[in-house]
């Protein structure tokens, strides 16, 4: 359990419910098989203040191409990079602007779109439009008022399908959909706080015409500890984790102090060392990774790090060692598998002669530590430059770093801290003038939770107002009450917001009704043309509903009656409620039970 | 206070710190924009602003240049840079992009060029290709005639949109080229991470040092992916999208290869003169030529008004090489007329397919009556470029008849057209 003072900010990003920001593709995220691919490389580009970026140079040492699945549905010329952004989209823009006043923030007088240098291919351009709508808001949390220095909007970046060793396939479909990043002060400090504040700002979100469900809305965490740094978490896409991903992340940065003072009582200063080429050393070695290595015609590397031991199998996380991190990087920097070092050896094969060996050969004193890698020459030593560099971080302490939040609330080696030198002008997007007059003449949204209220006050019970408000259906659900005053609120609100999960779960049949099949259908049910018992048949046919409304109609009376004339003469021999079964049976759906009933005992 | 000064702002509404951006001329200028230290630029109102605060004052960078190490066992090739998006930046006066890089800032980005070849690099212009003019041909024509003494080939780089009409004025202009002449560009500016420059200028470096043609080529993506570029015969090339990283294509034509980002070069059409031991000469220009478009109802004026300048006129016609000869205006007489002064050259505005002096009266009246020549499967733009230095040959006509550097095909096959 961490006990050090924690300060924590956030970086909430949800997706806005309009097309594409820059073009004219729906927003429209789907698992469809893809049409075309098109594969791509990036690199590294002297940015606006002429220095190669080092988050963009990092990331370009790896060597890496890019394979984007694209599907012309969802994606065009614009999101390949092959045709220029158009102006930005007034619709997302509005509820950006919506959100800003939610916030109390300060609007900037002009929006200025800007492209920020992204590298992992997760754009197909290189950088990600984007750009700051307001600033300096507010909201409350139960520990005090919390700021919003920046409501930001931008483009969401591509979805990663796969990410191999040289190579990382994306999906198009989720690039370029309009995305709000709400960011928070450094004001929160505990983890708690954390999770309350982040629901708080979804929220508010939610109240504005944003999408819903999974991986529409994610959070990022900036967390430090006195003494660290602040350290950036990524993609946390569950509210739940947040708490876990401070608690540990502040656990981390303590242990990495511990370790900063450990090397500082020992004397080590900076890590400087040989890489040296233990491959003949090593060449009889049992272990896979490395007789894999060298039956590939690579090479082990290895380096001396003095004064080290123990301190590179310290744990920072659970099952996370300072080891781990220097891993995390080589991964990264050369696209190897892992390294060893000696506080985990012997194990993997290597055995307690070949520690001696390499021991002698790299001329390790007993309190030094030693590192390997076993692949290419090339990519060993990259790996081995960047856990050295790793290394000397862990002089200074927390180094300034991105990472990605694991299930279990650890955390990975993502890149280096961006510097604002990754920013610079979109020059192919004119900027937005907004005056006090536009902003002025865009309404507020209902909050969610005064619209949870009203709809109780409707007469939908407290879960299911939750369930409307938050709902895509809550403006049809509106519209529907208002014009079927014949049917119960709640009827209305179930059949559009429970019959798609009830016909998944009754039926293993997934179904996507659209505003005109309810519409179709809460006129039938109104008219009293069709019974609530046939709902459920109607909607698992999956067809439009208008297209199949005639088979389901109720019978009028008259049909009704011969119908069941026909079913008694049928049936002369059997007792009365056997009639009644067969009635129900034949009739169901096409009219009321009751009905039924009443007309066997008439006629029988 | 200047832009690039950081400064500090203070308004109604609050201060603000920063750095002092140039406001495009373009844009209205009641806008002041602010560099947060965030990265993120916004716009100000001036009239907000109460109290201007210099904090500290712009110092204009020194740019590293990169040292270029001679390799005397790889080739040399020369790249010469003319400007355009391959050479393009960020303009925060315009906020546009602007020409300004040099061939060194091209091995700077792309180091690997110089594992492919040693690179001598020449400025020879800083112009937006649409800006070119026909002294900018000849002083290209003298720069490659220059670096083609000690080079192994050459490599342009240019702007994209009149590329075409460069690759084919050079390929008129350089008789009995010896080595091969490499244009390339970028449809994406040079400082994105996606810039399609880095592939085309490898590919091109590849293509100049070790392919085995003499002619003059545009070498460009072959796809919108990053995996091969083409080698198109610079009379047969032309731009054929606005923005795709592919918008090249031959026409009438095969590309004559496929040049990969390795260093592979695979020929996909034989027809193309090979390196040599000859001497390259120059030939001239004539810029006096005029091209028109025709179209229905087209005025006969605009033939005459051209007629009065240029000494000889492209018509790019419809479909087999039609013009409105017969309709109420009097375009026949007004060609018949200028026909007796200067020559008159037929292409179709369908650019694929060639044009044809006798399937129709209409084409005989326009070859025979008025005495226009027919310029079989030759582009419009490939066209001009010939005129101009056929207009300083002898014999005008005949020079544009005689097949030079590939611009007539003799057989079209099937798999020619819209690829």
């Amino acid at each position: 359990m961490a006990t050090s003072k924690i300060t924590c900010g956030l970086e909430i990003h949800q997706q806005v419910d309009t097309k594409k920001l820059f073009c004219e593709c729906p927003s429209l995220v789907q698992e469809n098989r893809p049409e075309y691919t098109v594969t791509r490389n990036l690199r590294a580009v002297v940015g606006e203040t002429g220095e190669i970026d080092i988050a963009a140079a990092q990331q370009a040492m790896k060597g890496k191409h890019y394979l984007y699945e694209c599907n012309d549905e969802n994606a065009c010329l614009i999101d390949l990079d092959e045709e220029p952004p158009r102006n930005m989209r007034e619709e997302a823009l509005t509820v950006a602007i919506q959100v800003g006043k939610l916030f109390n923030a300060q609007f900037v007088d002009e929006v200025q779109v800007m492209r920020k240098t992204v590298v992992d291919g997760s754009n197909t351009t290189g950088f990600q439009r984007t750009s700051l709508v307001a600033m300096n808001g507010t909201i409350e949390s139960k520990h005090g008022p919390i700021t919003i220095p920046t409501v930001i909007l931008e483009e969401d970046s591509g979805r990663i399908i796969k990410d191999e060793n040289e190579r990382t396939m994306f999906r198009l479909d989720r690039l370029g959909i309009p995305l709000l990043e709400i960011s928070t002060g450094p004001d929160i400090h505990s983890p708690d706080e954390c999770a309350e504040v982040a629901e708080k700002i979804g929220r508010i979100l939610r109240s504005c015409n944003v999408k819903r469900g999974l991986g529409t809305i994610r959070q990022d965490v900036n967390v430090s500890i006195e003494g660290g740094t602040r350290v950036e978490i990524k993609g946390a896409q569950d509210l739940a984790l947040l708490p876990k991903l401070v608690e540990l992340e502040a656990l981390r940065q303590e242990n990495l102090l511990e370790i900063k003072k450990e090397l500082e009582k020992r004397g080590v200063k900076s890590i400087m060392t040989q890489i040296q080429d233990l491959s003949s050393t090593l060449s009889r070695s049992q272990s896979n990774v490395i007789s894999g290595a060298l039956n590939n015609k690579g090479a082990v590397l290895g380096i001396r790090v003095q004064n080290c031991k123990g301190l590179i199998g310290k744990e920072v996380q659970p099952k996370r060692r300072l080891g781990t991190e220097l891993s995390d990087r080589a991964k990264t920097a050369a696209s190897v598998k892992g390294l060893f070092h000696s506080d985990e050896l012997p194990n993997y094969g290597i055995t307690d002669g070949e520690i001696a060996a390499i021991t002698k050969k790299l001329e390790c004193a007993p309190q030094d530590a030693f590192i390997l890698v076993a692949d290419t020459k090339e990519k060993s030593e990259l790996a081995l430059r960047a856990a050295i560099q790793r290394l000397n971080d862990a002089i200074k302490g927390v180094p300034k770093e991105v990472r990605r939040a694991n299930e279990d609330g650890t955390t990975t080696f993502l890149r280096m801290m961006p510097g604002a030198a990754r920013l610079y002008p979109e020059t192919d997007v004119l900027p937005i003038r907004l005056t006090k007059k536009r902003i002025d003449a865009i309404a507020l949204p209902e909050l969610l939770d005064h619209k949870i209220t009203r709809y109780e006050k409707l007469g939908l019970g407290k879960d299911l107002a939750e369930l409307a408000a938050n709902s895509e259906h809550a403006s049809l659900f509106e519209t529907f009450v208002k014009k079927f005053n014949k049917l119960k609120t709640a009827y209305i609100a179930e059949i559009l917001l429970t019959t798609e999960k009830n016909i998944r779960r009754q039926f293993n049949i997934a179904i996507t009704p659209n505003a005109e099949d309810f519409e179709t259908l809460l006129t039938a049910l109104s008219e009293e043309k069709i019974s609530k018992e046939s709902v459920l048949d109607i909607l698992k046919e999956k067809k439009p509903v208008k297209e199949i409304l005639g088979k389901y109609a109720l019978l009028s009376d008259r049909e009704l009656e011969l119908e069941v004339k026909k079913i008694v003469d049928a049936n002369k021999g059997m007792p009365i409620n056997g009639r009644i079964g067969k009635a129900m049976q034949q009739l169901r759906g096409k009219a009321s039970g009751q009905k039924i009933v009443e007309l066997i005992k008439k006629n029988s | 206070m200047k832009p690039g000064d950081r400064v500090k702002l203070t308004t109604s509404e609050g201060t603000f710190e920063g750095t002092l951006l140039p406001r495009p001329a373009l844009l209205s200028s009641d806008i002041t924009v602010l560099k947060l230290k965030t990265g993120y630029n916004i716009g100000i109102e001036s009239k907000k602003i109460e109290k201007r605060t210099v904090l500290q004052e712009y110092q204009t960078p020194v740019p590293v240049r990169a040292k270029i190490v001679h390799d005397p066992a790889l080739p040399t090739v020369a790249i010469l840079s003319t400007g355009g998006t391959i050479a393009s930046r960020v303009d925060y006066r315009t906020g546009g992009v602007y020409a300004d890089y040099s061939a060194e800032d091209f091995v700077m980005m792309c180091p690997e060029l110089s594992k492919i070849a040693n690179i001598k690099a020449v400025k020879v212009m800083s112009m937006m290709s649409e800006d070119a003019v026909a002294a900018d041909w000849q002083k290209m024509a003298e720069a490659i005639l220059e670096s083609l003494k000690t080079a192994d080939g050459v490599v342009i780089t240019h702007g994209t949109d009149t590329m075409h009409f460069t690759s084919s004025v050079l390929s008129f202009l350089l008789e009995n080229l010896t080595k091969p002449v490499i244009i390339t560009g970028a449809q994406r500016s040079i400082d994105r991470g996606s810039s399609d420059a880095f592939m085309n200028l490898m590919c091109s470096i590849k293509a100049a040092a070790s392919w085995d043609g003499a002619c003059v080529t545009i070498c460009m993506h072959g796809t919108i992916s990053d995996d091969y570029c083409t080698l198109l015969r610079g009379t047969k090339a032309r731009k054929m999208h606005t923005s795709r990283r592919d918008a090249f294509r031959a026409i009438n034509d095969e590309p004559l290869a496929r040049v990969y980002a390795n260093g592979r070069i695979e020929i996909t059409n034989q027809e193309y003169p090979k390196r040599h031991e000859g001497k390259t000469s120059l030939r001239e220009l004539d810029n006096r030529v005029g091209i028109i478009t025709t179209y229905p109802d087209i005025e006969p004026a605009i033939f005459e008004e051209h007629a009065k300048r240029a000494k000889g006129l492209i018509i790019v016609a419809t479909g087999l090489g039609n013009l409105p000869l017969h309709n109420k205006k009097t375009v026949k007489q007004a060609l018949q007329k200028i026909s007796k002064k200067i020559p008159l050259f037929i292409c179709s505005q369908t650019l694929y397919g060639r044009v044809n002096p006798s399937v129709y009266a209409n084409l005989r009246e326009l070859s025979i009556e008025i005495g226009a020549t027919y310029l079989s499967d030759m582009l419009p733009e490939t066209a001009y470029a010939k005129l101009m230095v056929a207009l300083t040959c002898k014999n005008t006509k005949e020079f544009m008849k005689t097949n030079i550097a590939g611009e007539f095909t003799t057989r079209e096959l099937d798999d020619a057209f819209l690829r």
